[in-house]
């Protein structure tokens, strides 16, 4: 699945202006401790996480990750954003909470890392 | 815990100054900083915050009044949730006899809605530090809940949580403090750590602080 059919899957926006949404997400994890994140993330997941810090998409960065998920309507500050677009990594919010958007993809067949 | 016991326990562990940070209010101060005159050992006004990122983070004043205007401001940014005392302890108020004279209704350790940048930098605006706290405990340590330390924000300090491992990479270049991070009476320490002031003031703490140009 890409990130754009992803974005339909969870009703979210793409907030990311130039990152590629043809890419394809790989897999999906949630967790909000970013040391954790940091130990267990890999390449091409779709991470939802309620952290808004600059730090999430160094994390993301880390890993090569497809896009990051922002559940529950909650706003990323732009300059977080605009370092997402430079890094790479496509954000997602959306008004959903974590575990209907984990329910959402696992029903698509997304799998676990 | 109570304004007397703290300070007069200060006093026979030979503390010179000592900083109390109540989680996330500074109400307390007034009455402490009474106590702590009379008693004769320095306060350093504080608070502890948790941010949004529900990281600890303790902010240091050079008053009192600065501390308690902080705490104030901030006041709205924590959640209408109302303490358990069953869970979390009471959070009553005392007078400088140790007569309780309010109780805090709020959930003070909440996390507040600001985020730590939020936060760092108005306490930077306000001329207060801003020095994230036990940062290698694990829980609410900024570590654990981000990672590592955002070189962005305006830290004065780090404090170090002794006898805990601490990454030798990637910290910023900043002064470690110690703490006994004492929720009870039995957990203060002795005077094991010592910074040396020009006075033994929250000004020579500052200036120890502002004036520190690394190991």
């Amino acid at each position: 699945m890409t990130i754009q059919e992803l974005a339909a899957l969870v009703e979210a926006n793409i907030v990311t202006a130039s990152v590629d949404t043809g890419r394809e997400v790989e897999c999906g994890y949630t967790c909000d401790l970013l040391s954790w994140v940091m130990a267990n993330g890999s390449e091409g997941m779709a991470w939802i996480t309620v952290q808004t810090h600059m730090n999430v998409i160094a994390v993301a960065t880390l890993h090569d990750m497809s896009c990051v998920i922002i559940p529950e309507g909650i706003k990323v500050e732009d300059d977080v954003i605009g370092k997402a677009d430079e890094e790479g990594v496509a954000i997602l919010t959306t008004s959903l909470g974590a575990y209907e958007i984990c329910g959402r993809m696992n029903a698509k067949g997304i799998p676990a890392k | 815990m109570t304004p007397n016991n703290i300070v007069n326990m200060a006093k026979i562990k030979g503390l010179d100054m000592i900083a109390v940070a109540d989680h996330n209010s500074a109400r307390h101060l007034p009455v402490i900083s009474r106590v702590a005159q009379e008693v004769g050992v320095a306060l350093l006004p504080a608070i502890e915050l948790n941010t949004r990122e529900e990281v600890h983070m303790l902010a240091y004043f050079e008053s009192v009044e600065a501390a308690v205007d902080f705490s104030e401001e901030i006041y709205e940014y924590l959640p209408k949730v109302k303490n358990r005392a069953s869970l979390f302890g009471r959070q009553a108020l005392m007078d400088e006899d140790d007569e309780i004279i309010g109780e805090e209704e709020r959930l003070l350790i909440n996390a507040l809605s600001l985020s730590i940048d939020d936060l760092a930098f108005m306490l930077k605006d306000r001329k207060a530090l801003a020095v994230p706290a036990h940062i290698n405990r694990g829980s609410n340590g900024i570590l654990q809940a981000l990672g590592f330390v955002p070189p962005t924000e305006p830290f004065s300090a780090l404090e170090v949580s002794v006898g805990l491992p601490l990454p030798h990479k990637g910290l910023p270049s900043l002064p470690h403090l110690h703490s006994s991070d004492a929720h009870y009476l039995e957990n203060m320490l002795e005077a094991t750590e010592f910074l040396t002031l020009d006075s033994c003031t929250p000004r020579g703490f500052f200036d120890y602080i502002q004036n520190w140009k690394g190991n």
